[in-house]
């Protein structure tokens, strides 16, 4: 039984398409993810999902109501956590969710609970009587997500959980979605740019561009797809050539060159190509040979397991586009790619 | 079907907010008692045609100006949904399971308390300037339509949020709605003074008639009767409030 249901879901501001027929549906129980660049449509897509915005075509069905029609119905059934702070800065914390359980309609002793038990999760038991004008700004995200935690709706909506979060809060987090969605069987629907976060926490994945899915599948044959492992090879010389004569070889399953944004991304030099191929490890010395013989200086090899990364950057021919302020966490999570790869 | 309980946190949350910000209650008091101050002792040897025999400016005055505090305070408290747009709790709000009419109602009832505290508190300081509440009837029918002229700039200030997207239009609104509503309405001098061509933007001013209404409790003296006053400012405060939350209703939320 389909929990969500979205059939050409559209919505245009202004003659511009921020989400473009997007359908897809959502078991009961699952996690799913959006996964895709800033400005790729997925806020949109959930604030039309929780009736803040009303789509311009198409329909879809929460729990059995209509997104449109019966929109008192939705509500009743979801939980949302906002990308920015939603939160009223002259409440103190646990005002602000003393203020969204009574809105739930959450009783006193299940009220005091719960907010004692969220607040835990994200460490802000000792600030609860603070102001939030007095927040910073991961303690205002960590609190939002609290909100969104406490009531514990059939269908939570996550835009971008754990933006700006330090890795600890993040595994915190993580871990309570996930026991929200096992143990209570609520069905999330989350959105996230961090590669880690879909693939360690979503049992399916749409890559979304430009509004539109471009590939929808279970992180593991998302990878799978790609067939093997992904070499990158920085070569000396002329590299289309070098590209031409690894054509004929078949155990070669995608051949590319990267673009000089990934390059930069990766830290390796221009004249860079990624190729996939099964059992990667056996295949190295083969192209290094190959290259020795043709007179090109391969300078550097790596190796790793596909990654959802590799997955968009396959689909979508670009990386996911990062933000200034995540930057280094991005690295940081490559190179810890790079090394288990 | 309302629920009571969200009316109740909408409610509480308005007050909270209204207490923590100090500043603001100053600020919303100091510019009713200038012209409290100033207007009423600077025309106090004068005699202002129209004002009734018996009654000095003062006196005729303090309703004006505490109809005065009810119109600036109550269309901000209704714009404030600007505010909660702005920071995104207006998002936390709309996407809560709870009936748009009571969010409406929340907004209003916290705003008419905030509003009706800062009305009473100019009645209050008046009579240190030497304003005489003569009875408890008088000061019911006081209440009763600071009231009434609460929920309609409420409802009025509601239908002029759902038409902008930002604050940026408050100074629009502060100067081509509230400033004519204000001094269209008599709350300075008799309107019977204005030229009949402006007299008549006079008599279709809501405030105008809150005005008379609080003349007609305070003071005893009034242009209209005083149940014309009356059905007149309750025809006005659920016209507003039913316009008001149907706009509300109709506006997005982010």
């Amino acid at each position: 039984m389909d929990t969500i249901a979205i059939k050409d879901l559209t919505k245009t501001f202004n003659g511009f398409t921020a989400v473009d027929h997007i359908t897809f549906s959502v078991e009961e129980g699952e996690l799913f993810g959006l996964l895709g660049p800033n400005g790729a449509g997925k806020t949109t897509t959930l604030n039309m999902l929780s009736t803040l915005l009303k789509p311009s075509s198409g329909k879809a069905d929460i729990a059995g109501a209509d997104i449109y029609k019966e929109r008192d119905a939705v509500r009743r059934k979801i939980g949302m956590v906002f990308q920015e702070p939603a939160l009223d800065t002259k409440l103190t914390g646990r005002e602000n969710l003393e203020f969204h359980a009574m809105m739930y309609g959450m009783n006193k002793e299940e009220r005091i609970g719960r907010i004692d038990e969220v607040l835990e999760v994200v460490e802000l038991r000792d600030k609860e009587n603070i102001l939030v004008e007095n927040y910073s700004g991961g303690m205002k995200r960590r609190l939002e997500i609290a909100r969104g935690l406490m009531h514990r709706p059939k269908v939570l909506f996550l835009d971008e959980p754990t933006l700006g979060l330090d890795a600890q809060t993040r595994r915190h987090i993580w871990e309570y979605i996930q026991r929200l969605n096992k143990e209570n069987n609520v069905t999330i629907i989350l959105t996230t740019h961090y590669m880690e976060e879909a693939d360690y926490l979503c049992d399916r994945v749409a890559i979304v561009d430009h509004g539109r899915i471009v590939i929808m599948d279970t992180p593991d044959r998302l990878k799978d797809l790609l067939g093997g492992d992904v070499i990158s090879l920085e070569v000396e010389g002329d590299i289309d050539s070098f590209m031409e004569s690894l054509k004929k070889h078949d155990w070669i399953k995608t051949l590319k060159k990267y673009d000089t944004e990934t390059c930069q991304h990766l830290g390796i030099g221009e004249n860079s190509i990624c190729l996939t191929v099964e059992k990667g490890d056996k295949r190295i010395p083969e192209l290094i040979s190959e290259a020795q013989n043709m007179d090109y200086k391969i300078v550097s090899v790596n190796l790793h397991k596909p990654s959802l990364e590799d997955v968009f950057l396959h689909f979508t021919g670009k990386r996911i586009r990062e933000t200034g302020d995540n930057k280094n966490e991005t690295r940081r999570d490559m190179m810890r790619r790079r090394m288990q790869g | 079907m309302i629920e009571w309980i969200a009316v109740y946190v909408l409610w509480l949350r308005e007050l909270k907010r209204f207490y923590r910000s100090k500043s603001r209650i100053i600020g919303s008091l100091v510019v009713p008692l200038f012209f409290l101050v100033f207007l009423g002792f600077g025309f106090t040897k004068t005699a202002v045609a129209g004002v009734p025999e018996g009654v000095d400016y003062i006196t005729f005055l303090v309703p004006g100006i505490v109809g005065m505090t009810m119109l600036f305070s109550s269309m901000f408290a209704g714009i404030s949904v600007l505010w909660d747009r702005e920071f995104g709790f207006l998002k936390e709000i709309m996407v809560a399971p709870v009936k748009r009419v009571s969010i409406v109602l929340g907004r209003i009832v916290g705003g008419m308390t905030t509003t009706m505290i800062q009305g009473t508190l100019i009645l209050l300081l008046s009579t240190f300037l030497g304003f005489k509440i003569t009875g408890v009837m008088p000061l019911l029918g006081a209440l009763l339509f600071m009231v009434l002229i609460s929920t309609t700039f409420i409802g009025l200030g509601l239908v002029s949020a759902s038409k902008m997207t930002d604050m940026h239009g408050f100074q629009l609104i502060m100067n081509f709605v509230i400033f004519p509503l204000f001094f269209l309405s008599g709350a300075l001098f008799p309107i019977e003074n204005l030229p009949s061509a402006i007299k008549f933007l006079s008599y279709i001013d809501p405030l105008t008639y809150g005005v008379d209404g609080l003349r007609a409790s305070l003071i005893g003296a009034s242009s209209f009767p005083f149940m014309v006053d009356l059905i007149v400012c309750i025809g006005f405060s659920l016209l507003m409030v039913v316009l008001g939350t149907y706009l509300f209703d109709k506006s997005e939320s982010v």
